[in-house]
């Protein structure tokens, strides 16, 4: 399916979702509301069946967080990029989707560990790379440590 | 949890056991926690972070030059691919383009990393499952590539031979000769590998049916590399998403249907043979020129966020930058392959023996660096 064909396809179901095409794919920003019901459909629809989700990270833009999704669909050999924007830069926050593609799971764990943002209804949200006892985010650009040199 | 001292038993009365940090057949720290039954597995639970490095927030502070060599240090077994991801990733920002030597280079370099690679993982496979013998036979040949490697690249492990824009020097004169010395050997090798692991009845009880991975479960887990290939799932970057010239050749994905560890075992075998027929394609078609693209000193991408995925020895390595215009990047993120690849080891392990284990960790190829970065 061409980048125009998908924009057709969610925009009908999802209105109010914003594109952005300036990069290498067509992506998709969404809020962590209707996030959920996007993936959703993104996977299971027969039209897109994206059933490869093969990187999953978090950006700090010092403003707002922006959790980034790269989709991949193994059948129709299309990717997209799903953008979830959360303001909330205190106590950050958006639904899980580990129960969709089983590899979001370590994934999440990590974006929650490195950025803190809290997955909901994820089965298992502990650190998965730092210590449990660590204080802090270290992906997050106002993170500071008294033991940080600088390169 | 108890670390140690007496080991616990749950309220259903299973025995949980914890393997490593310190133990030989994880190949690095990897801690697992398992859930017992009996010899049965009823649950593992991956402790990850023991060598956890930040290289992702460490190259938030290196230029796009530097930042590439910590790379080296994540999958150190496959680091001249690593460099090759990260070079190819700047370059999609930079909009260049490597000249047509140094990409022929990248990927001859890249297949003999890939059959080092291979070849140790063969040899600890035979180790793991208490044939000695196989490690020897693969360290022999493994040690000539590495001195081809030291020979041009000044380095055995850790390359760093890829610079954005190409690679960093010419080969060394005698490359062209001993590739070609090398890979004869390598192929009179082959029965050898087979006579010692393939056929031996012993080996084929440890791995048939052991580890079951449905291509459903692969796909759904983010499994790549011959992890994904031994249960039938197609996902070679090279054939799906080429780079560097990997388009213009001929070689197969090698696709195993059996999604068990004597499947993932077959493709690697397998992919040797191919990394070999590649190199052959290449040895004596290395064409004239330049083999650095012109590039500034100081390397500044534009705003904007660039994706590159390669295929590693171990499976899809994605580097994502994410630039503001500066002289760093904003974010780097990796998608490791082994990262995704250990996700689904509970998968694959529960219902099989507590011995089975090691078989399993075995055949998904586990570099515990590329897993903590």
């Amino acid at each position: 399916m061409s980048n125009e064909e998908i924009k057709q396809q969610v925009s009908a179901i999802f209105p109010n979702v914003t594109y952005d095409e300036s990069g290498e794919f067509l992506n998709i920003v969404t809020t962590p509301e209707e996030f959920r019901a996007l993936m959703e459909t993104l996977r299971n629809s027969t039209e897109f069946s994206f059933d490869y989700l093969f990187c999953l990270t978090c950006i700090d833009w010092k403003t707002h967080l922006m959790m980034v999704y790269h989709l991949l669909s193994k059948k129709h050999r299309h990717n997209i990029v799903v953008k979830a924007k959360i303001t909330d830069c205190n106590t950050p926050s958006i639904n899980t989707i580990c129960d969709i593609w089983q590899t979001a799971n370590f994934h999440e764990r990590e974006v929650y560990d490195l950025f803190g943002v809290k997955f909901i209804n994820h089965p298992d949200m502990r650190r998965i790379l730092l210590d449990e006892e660590w204080i802090g985010y270290p992906l997050r650009k106002n993170y500071t440590d008294e033991n940080m040199i600088s390169i | 949890m108890s670390l140690l001292g007496a080991p616990e038993i749950t309220e259903e009365g299973e025995f949980v056991i914890n393997i490593g940090p310190q133990h030989p057949s994880t190949h690095g720290v990897l801690h697992l926690k398992v859930w017992l039954d009996g010899e049965t597995i009823k649950k593992v639970q991956p402790h990850l972070g023991y060598i956890h490095r930040s290289i992702e927030k460490m190259s938030e502070s290196l230029s796009y030059r530097n930042f590439i060599y910590a790379t080296s240090r994540m999958d150190y077994i496959s680091a001249h691919i690593n460099n090759q991801a990260c070079a190819l990733a700047v370059e999609k920002g930079l909009q260049i383009e490597a000249p047509p030597r140094a990409q022929v280079i990248r990927v001859l370099l890249a297949e003999l990393t890939r059959l080092s690679s291979h070849q140790l993982w063969w040899g600890c496979m035979g180790l793991d499952l208490g044939a000695v013998t196989p490690f020897f036979y693969a360290f022999r040949e493994r040690e000539l590539i590495l001195a081809i490697m030291e020979e041009t690249c000044g380095a055995r492990l850790t390359q760093n031979f890829n610079v954005p824009g190409g690679i960093m020097y010419d080969i060394h004169p005698n490359f062209q000769s001993r590739v070609k010395d090398v890979m004869k050997q390598i192929k009179s090798k082959y029965q050898e590998y087979d006579d010692l692991l393939t056929g031996n009845v012993i080996f084929q009880q440890r791995t048939m049916g052991v580890g079951y991975l449905s291509p459903e479960d692969a796909i759904s887990y983010g499994c790549t590399g011959p992890t994904a290939r031994g249960s039938g799932v197609s996902c070679d970057i090279r054939k799906w998403f080429p780079y560097d010239g990997y388009e213009k050749l001929e070689f197969k994905e090698i696709l195993e249907t059996g999604g068990d560890c004597y499947a993932r075992y077959l493709v690697r075998m397998a992919e040797m043979k191919q990394s070999v027929s590649i190199i052959e394609q290449l040895i004596d078609n290395i064409p004239d020129g330049d083999f650095q693209a012109k590039t500034k000193m100081v390397l500044k991408l534009p705003k904007g966020e660039f994706y590159q995925r390669v295929e590693t020895a171990r499976g899809e390595l994605g580097v994502f930058i994410v630039s503001d215009g500066a002289a760093s990047p904003y974010r780097i993120k990796y998608r490791s392959p082994n990262f995704s690849n250990l996700s689904a080891l509970s998968t694959m392990a529960v219902g099989t023996k507590i011995g089975d284990l090691v078989a399993i960790m075995s055949t998904i190829d586990l570099i515990i660096p590329d897993v903590d970065r």
